[in-house]
């Protein structure tokens, strides 16, 4: 029995007298594509960031890649991949400079960012822009790239916050196409979204309400359980945020 | 909220022009709000100036205070006694050593236990006497320039005076109008008029005054129009019916509220901790800050016009305005010590004018009359800023990235 | 619940379109933002402009409410030129542009009454129109705008742009970014607005917004694929349409490549919990299509797969006319 990717044991953070993160329990097995998803103000992004390793939190815990993310956050960080929405490249570097650049960040050596450089754009058809500049490139490409970059290191777990905001349909599924292949691989996706049908992609999903996890399974599993037609409706049913949160 | 139909028909057909007072004076209160309500950008700019005055009071000074003197007698007589009482006497001078030669001298001043030197050569008495040149040297640690010139010139004070008590004793000695017993030529006595005790508070408070007016109200003002325009809400206030130069004036009145409440802080806090007078008249020397608040503030709109982040505007003010404030206007270093392209430079320093204008009023007591040209400068300088600055107000977005 | 119509916008007067555009034309630099763009909305019209982001949506709205002016083409709305006539324009529409266009250190209700004064009015006067957005934000009215939820600042956006009771709004992406939730409540408060008679342009990159828009205008790379109403927009959509189930959602990536393996396969993409098969015969028969697929499926391994004709979305259309490639 191989250990979770991610566990979260009670894992709570307070904010003075607010509880952002009321202590979730949950397990996401390796190889998985997991959709945490929930409101704005539920508590999403504070629960992402202290399993990445960047908050420390109040009571309970967490295990990513094996690493305890509050004793072990060095490691933690270094098992894993990150790509968000709002920053994922240096627009003001070219393709292959930032590839170098995350390359050396985690470590990888000189031969193995060429190589690995050489499949990331041989898999995108990026070859003839490899001199490109990243600010130069639509959004979507951004996106699919910065995924490559974040996955180049091999990691064990990455995590993507909102990363295909504003692209378009067909790029987008794209994407989800690059991240079914890192989970081929073996690679565990946390992924967040505010596009429904994406949550359908998933394995499995969580959906926070007010701090803690209204629903976790399956789509199918969940949308037959409530009795909804699919998980956009799902998340309208259970996601209406608390009068606290606005 | 309930509607009040007939009301709402009776008020006749949609919102008003939007350019009446109604519309900017609503502004001027939202940003008045902005300000009072980033309690910390506001504590420094009222409080910066008040720690900077008390800082330069006490920390920056220019004046020396005993000067450790070592003299020189090779052949003491009553002259060089005389001479060294006076020196003693004058009540700036702690003499450190009396010697007879001046081997000495080299190690007292390396290892500064004698910052100043008075050699007298032998027979002294005798030449004063017999009216030939009498030569005294005097030796000033000249390391620091600024307390170099100020030992140097308490020093040939002392030596000046003894000289005329001298020639006053024999007026009829025959000798030519110009020529002293001393032996040197008669210098004008250079006495620090206006500052007597050369104290460094009279130098550097006006200096200050302009500094901090550049800082709250350009430096301030073009960051507050940017800000606006990198939030976008600028987008938002551009399609309404605010014509552009309401949105100017209404960012830019609180900070010539701000920096008014700053001069009357800094001019305060200078009389009364330091005894800093205003000798001239107080209504002009606060109309003349009006003056150059105004000048600042259109500089700081003109930076704003040409850029739309903060951090830009924010470095070309510092740039731009107060490093030339701090270095060319005079404020620390004289006009007259700078090199000619740099002198030439400062003429295009606003606050190298109201230097002049503030020193004028505070220390010298000059009225209007003296202040024009100085006045007239800033005046125009306002003016120019303010229309090249109108002509780039957008009234829409810059096109093209 | 509709408001009295006494209270609510002015209602614009005859059929003429409330926004025009013709050729519409912007370039920065090299890169064209806006092609050839030409459109109408009719009044009191819900009209979606949808499209990712790059598309030229901020571009096209900007060009609108008067704050850029267009390299080529022209524009009219509420028959004024926004190049020329822009501050008759500027007091009669209400605009949201794309970021959080509100003061963060102001309260709710301080930023309500800075937009009205800025219009010359007071939001006791705008009344009706924006009772029912303001009603839902109106608990909050002294907290700052800062620390409000993405779907609380979007609705007090929207009640400021409101507020000076605007004949025809903008609204730029007001939804990015904002939870499915808030996105939804945001547009039952769109169609509320729609009911009172205001004429509102909205842009979107959710493709599924488009179905609550009267007419929706797809654009992409600076240039309109097509205008029409959302229904008639899907229905156009070419070839036929297959949405394919399998048991096992695992089993997605191999159903992906055997589904583009299949000999008529024109387009084959993930669609929520389906995957959407396109045949490339043109005027085939749906039906038939799809009980061959099933079987073939069925056959290939993939346990339980079902295959049934389904009707075109905006999203397939979109996906349609983009063309070959993505981004």
């Amino acid at each position: 029995m191989t250990p979770p990717a991610v566990e979260a044991r009670a894992l709570t953070r307070r904010f003075g007298a607010f509880t952002a993160v009321d202590a979730i329990t949950f397990d996401v097995a390796p190889g998985e594509v997991f959709g945490f998803l929930g409101a704005n103000g539920a508590g999403k992004t504070t629960a992402m960031r202290m399993l990445t390793g960047l908050l420390a939190p109040t009571s309970g815990g967490a295990r990513v890649a094996g690493f305890d993310v509050a004793r072990a956050a060095d490691q933690v960080k270094r098992s894993i991949g990150y790509m968000s929405q709002r920053f994922s490249l240096y627009e003001d570097l070219t393709v292959r400079e930032n590839v170098g650049l995350y390359g050396r960040v985690y470590g990888l050596r000189g031969r193995e960012i060429a190589d690995r450089l050489a499949r990331l754009l041989d898999r995108l058809g990026f070859a003839h822009l490899a001199g490109e500049r990243v600010g130069r490139l639509p959004l979507g490409w951004k996106q699919k790239l910065a995924l490559s970059v974040a996955l180049l290191h091999e990691p064990r777990v990455v995590f993507l916050d909102e990363p295909t905001g504003g692209v378009d349909p067909v790029t987008r599924r794209q994407f989800w196409e690059l991240i079914y292949e890192a989970a081929a691989g073996g690679t565990t996706v946390f992924v967040t979204t505010h596009y429904m049908d994406e949550a359908e992609y998933c394995d499995r999903v969580s959906i926070m309400v007010d701090g803690r996890i209204a629903a976790l399974g399956t789509p199918a599993e969940l949308t037959a359980r409530f009795d909804v037609a699919s998980m956009d409706e799902l998340f309208v049913r259970l996601a209406r945020p608390g009068p606290g949160a606005a | 909220m309930t509607p009040r139909a007939s009301a709402d028909r009776a008020a006749g057909p949609g919102p008003g022009s939007g350019h009446g007072s109604g519309a900017l004076s609503a502004f001027l209160r939202k940003e008045a709000r902005h300000l009072l309500r980033d309690r910390r950008t506001l504590a420094i700019l009222l409080l910066m100036p008040l720690v900077q005055v008390l800082l330069f009071g006490f920390v920056v000074r220019t004046e020396v205070g005993r000067i450790r003197l070592a003299v020189v007698e090779p052949a003491p007589d009553v002259a060089t006694r005389a001479l060294r009482h006076r020196l003693a006497a004058a009540g700036r001078f702690d003499v450190v050593a009396v010697l007879r030669t001046d081997r000495a001298l080299p190690r007292l001043f390396a290892s500064g236990r004698a910052q100043q030197a008075v050699v007298f050569p032998a027979g002294f008495a005798d030449r004063l006497a017999g009216g030939e040149p009498a030569p005294v040297l005097i030796v000033t640690d000249a390391t620091d320039p600024n307390t170099g010139s100020v030992m140097r010139a308490h020093a040939t004070t002392v030596v000046r005076r003894y000289e005329q008590e001298l020639r006053a004793r024999r007026p009829a000695t025959g000798d030519p109008p110009g020529r002293s017993p001393g032996g040197a030529a008669v210098l004008a006595e250079t006495r620090m008029r206006f500052n007597p005790t050369l104290a460094s508070a009279h130098l550097f408070v006006p200096g200050l005054v302009a500094f901090v007016l550049t800082i709250v109200s350009a430096l301030m003002a073009s960051v507050s129009l940017t800000r606006e325009k990198e939030t976008g809400t600028m987008e938002v206030l551009l399609v309404s019916p605010l014509r552009p130069w309401q949105i100017v004036v209404g960012k830019v009145l609180p900070y010539l509220a701000l920096g008014f409440a700053n001069v009357l802080t800094v001019l305060l806090a200078a009389r009364v901790v330091f005894g800093v007078p205003v000798r001239g008249s107080v209504a002009l020397l606060l109309a003349e800050c009006l003056l150059f608040i105004a000048t600042s503030l259109a500089l700081g709109v003109l930076i704003a016009t040409r850029t739309s982040s903060q951090r830009v505007a924010l470095t070309a003010s510092l740039m731009g305005l107060m490093m030339p404030t701090l270095m060319l206007s005079g404020f620390i270093f004289p006009l007259e010590s700078l090199p000619a392209p740099l002198r030439a430079l400062s003429a295009v320093v606003p606050a190298r004018w109201f230097l002049l204008v503030v020193r004028g009023i505070m220390l010298k007591g000059v009225g209007i009359g003296h202040l024009w040209d100085e006045t007239l400068v800033l005046a125009g300088m306002t003016a120019l800023l303010l229309g090249v600055s109108a002509r780039r107000l957008d009234v829409r977005l810059p096109g093209g990235r | 619940m509709s408001a009295p119509a006494s209270a609510g916008p002015r209602a614009p007067v005859g059929d003429a379109p409330v926004v025009a555009a013709r050729g519409l034309g912007v370039r920065f630099g090299r890169a064209a933002a806006l092609d050839g763009v030409s459109f109408e909305v009719r009044p009191g019209e819900l009209f979606g402009v949808i499209g990712p982001d790059g598309a030229g949506k901020t571009t096209l709205f900007r060009v609108l409410v008067s704050l850029l002016v267009p390299d080529t083409g022209e524009s009219r709305v509420l028959g004024l030129d926004p190049v020329g006539d822009l501050w008759a324009l500027r007091a009669r529409v209400g605009y949201m542009p794309g970021r959080f266009s509100l003061y963060p250190d102001l309260t709710v209700e301080e930023n309500l009454r800075f937009f009205a004064a800025v219009f010359g009015t007071t939001p006791e006067r705008g009344g009706a129109l924006i009772a029912p957005v303001y009603g839902q934000i109106a608990a909050f009215r002294d907290r700052r705008a800062g620390a409000l939820s993405g779907g609380m600042k979007q609705k007090l956006a929207l009640s400021c742009a409101l507020v000076h009771r605007p004949e025809v709004l903008f609204l730029d992406e007001p939804t990015t970014g904002v939870d499915a939730v808030s996105r939804r409540e945001f547009w039952d408060l769109l169609g509320e607005l729609r009911g009172a008679g205001l004429t509102t342009m909205v842009s979107t990159p959710y493709m599924d917004e488009a179905a609550r828009c009267d007419r929706v205008a797809l654009m992409q790379g600076g240039r309109l694929l097509e205008v029409d109403t959302p229904a008639a927009v899907a229905a156009g959509y070419p070839l036929p349409l297959i949405a394919v189930r399998v048991a096992d959602p695992r089993a997605r990536v191999r159903l992906l490549a055997t589904l583009r393996a299949y000999p008529h396969a024109h387009r084959v993409v993930p669609f929520g919990a389906t995957v959407h098969y396109t045949d490339a015969r043109p005027g085939g028969d749906a039906a038939a299509i799809a009980d061959a697929l099933a079987a073939h499926l069925r056959a290939a391994g993939f346990a339980g797969a079902t295959a049934a004709p389904t009707p075109a979305s905006v999203e397939d259309r979109f996906m349609a006319l983009m063309g070959p490639e993505g981004a």
